[in-house]
């Protein structure tokens, strides 16, 4: 079927997640809970200890800061791209699926919604950094951050809708926290430089789109030396990371129609 | 004019090697302004024939067109001249019932003066407007269902598709929901296309009913047609014997008989005269009637005649 886009639709389902956010917007703070506790108890923790391979010039908090940030995005996009299967349980996906708009159109307005969610739960992280002492060069340096958080939410809500599509309900769902999240996060250099790992871990972290996003926000945020990769190439890679998997995603959720 | 056309429609699906016809081989028309009822018992294919008319199945062969477009290669059009409700309710709960009409009516790209008098409009209809600010989440399963007809109206499709629309609603919801089916349609001249396993509500309803069992459709006709193929009166006599059909084949005013768990029912005309000639005749032939029951045919005696079973067995 042809595809076309249409801007309405998009702006219709990016205005039903708003309000669904809205309404359980205690539940959307409360979500931060996790990265706070993170950031708030590694950060004070290890604020004193000596960590090899950190950056010169850049304490654990400032290190530590823009790993959190992706975690934040990691989490809450995954779910929103996964949050298809709620519509599928609570049946409204089927309002949506016979609603004369393109497939595409729907995974765009979701992808829209979600990351904005997922970008505003971001900032108010990098908010609350600042209380711990992370400091904020300039505008500049957020914007190109709200860059690197856009495309780190677009890949993973793509990959929680690759899930979505591939499973019934919401039953496998603590499976994909404890062995696609958690790994994800915590081999992404959020917590840690990845350089010091066994080598056979190395490349499991450069499979990792997340390591790139983190290496990029650390990047804008602190200042080019603090990146272990070159920022643009970080750019670059996440960016190939985040049209790949919407594209895989909506393909995927295109042929859900079918079955059944 | 026609509204919905099938022609050979087959849905077949393959489960542990051994391959079914959910819908098989069936052909059927719908005029315009019709109310049409699907009647049959659960798993006889209505929903799925109805998920293949609103896009949402691929049928194995077999064509099917709506509103004079196909439904498998003009999808999107297809979709835009359609409304729907499901048998389970679809709405966001999240939102109010008034942000859910209003997410429908922007996807089907009503502009915003126009939508805030439909929704308004329908909202009365169904009788929400004093709750149409409420989320979803707090509604009853009467008020869900009434709003998803208001819903499905909305942007005035040419048809509404209603799956069960009064599954698991109470006496007085239902006759509620049949007069917004009758109002809408006689009002706004939008043809219905509804299923259901209720005798009572294609009765009342529908203009024409098609009888759906094991994937076709048996028999297709207006109720009060249907119910004359089975002709006059029928008495229904229990019996301490279930074979006792030959001994009442014999009377030459009797034009058929069926048996059922002990029961045997006997069409005749002026059935008021006769039954104490049935009575002496089944005293004559050494059986004991425990009860007679004499009526007016159903469309539940329709569907009996023809399947040779109860709808709900």
């Amino acid at each position: 079927m042809k595809q076309t886009l249409s801007v309405q639709a998009i702006y219709v389902l990016w205005l039903r997640e708003m309000k669904g956010m809205w309404r359980a917007k205690s539940r959307v703070v409360g979500s931060l809970g996790m990265p706070i506790f993170f950031l708030i108890f590694l950060g004070l923790g290890l604020e004193h200890a000596s960590m090899p391979g950190l950056p010169a010039g850049v304490d654990y908090v400032a290190f530590l800061t823009p790993g959190i940030i992706g975690m934040t995005l990691l989490f809450s996009s995954m779910f929103a791209g996964i949050s298809v299967l709620w519509d599928k349980e609570f049946g409204f996906l089927k309002e949506v699926m016979v609603a004369p708009v393109s497939r595409l159109s729907i995974v765009l307005g979701r992808t829209a919604g979600g990351s904005t969610v997922s970008i505003m739960q971001g900032l108010l992280i990098l908010a609350l950094s600042t209380l711990l002492g992370f400091k904020i060069s300039g505008v500049i340096p957020v914007m190109l951050a709200i860059v690197f958080m856009c495309l780190i939410s677009f890949t993973f809500i793509g990959l929680g809708l690759i899930f979505a599509s591939r499973m019934r309900d919401m039953q496998g769902f603590t499976l994909i926290v404890n062995f696609v999240m958690f790994p994800t996060f915590l081999l992404s250099g959020a917590l840690f430089p990845v350089q010091d790992l066994p080598s056979w871990l190395v490349p499991v972290c450069y499979a990792n789109p997340l390591t790139y996003g983190v290496d990029g926000l650390r990047g804008v945020l602190l200042g080019a030396e603090a990146s272990g990769l070159p920022i643009l190439l970080d750019f670059v890679l996440i960016t190939v990371f985040s049209i790949g998997m919407v594209g895989i995603g909506s393909y995927l959720f295109e042929s859900t129609e079918v079955e059944r | 004019m026609k509204v919905i056309e099938v022609t050979d429609l087959t849905k077949r699906y393959n489960s542990n090697g051994i391959s079914f016809a959910a819908v098989d081989q069936i052909t059927f028309t719908v005029e315009e302004r019709e109310i049409f009822a699907l009647l049959g018992p659960n798993g006889a294919g209505k929903t799925t024939l109805i998920k293949i008319l609103t896009t949402l199945l691929k049928p194995t062969s077999g064509m099917a067109k709506v509103a004079g477009f196909d439904v498998t290669k003009e999808k999107e059009k297809v979709r835009a001249s359609i409304g729907i409700v499901f048998q389970e309710p679809a709405l966001d709960r999240r939102l109010t019932g008034r942000e859910n009409l209003d997410f429908h009516a922007r996807m089907y790209g009503i502009k915003r003066g126009e939508r805030e008098r439909r929704v308004a409009e329908s909202l009365k209809l169904v009788e929400l407007e004093e709750k149409a600010d409420i989320v979803v989440d707090k509604y009853s399963g009467g008020m869900n269902r009434r709003l998803e007809l208001a819903r499905g109206f909305i942007h005035h499709p040419k048809v509404l598709f209603l799956d069960e629309p009064t599954l698991g609603l109470d006496t007085q919801t239902r006759r509620r929901t049949w007069d917004y089916i009758k109002e809408l349609n006689e009002r706004e001249g939008v043809t219905v296309v509804l299923t259901t396993h209720y005798m009572d509500e294609a009765e009342y309803l529908c203009d024409r009913v098609g009888i759906i069992d094991q994937g076709k459709i048996i028999v297709l006709d207006s109720p009060k047609k249907l119910v004359d193929l089975i002709g006059s009166d029928l008495v229904t006599l229990e019996l301490n014997t279930s074979n006792a059909a030959a001994i009442f084949e014999t009377l030459d005013f009797v034009t058929d008989v069926q048996t059922h768990n002990g029961f045997v029912t006997l069409k005749m005309e002026r059935a008021d005269l006769r039954i104490p000639i049935l009575m002496e005749h089944a005293r004559e032939s050494g059986l004991e009637i425990k009860s007679v029951n004499m009526r007016k045919p159903s469309l539940e005696d329709v569907f009996l005649h023809f399947t040779g079973r109860r709808i709900r067995e």
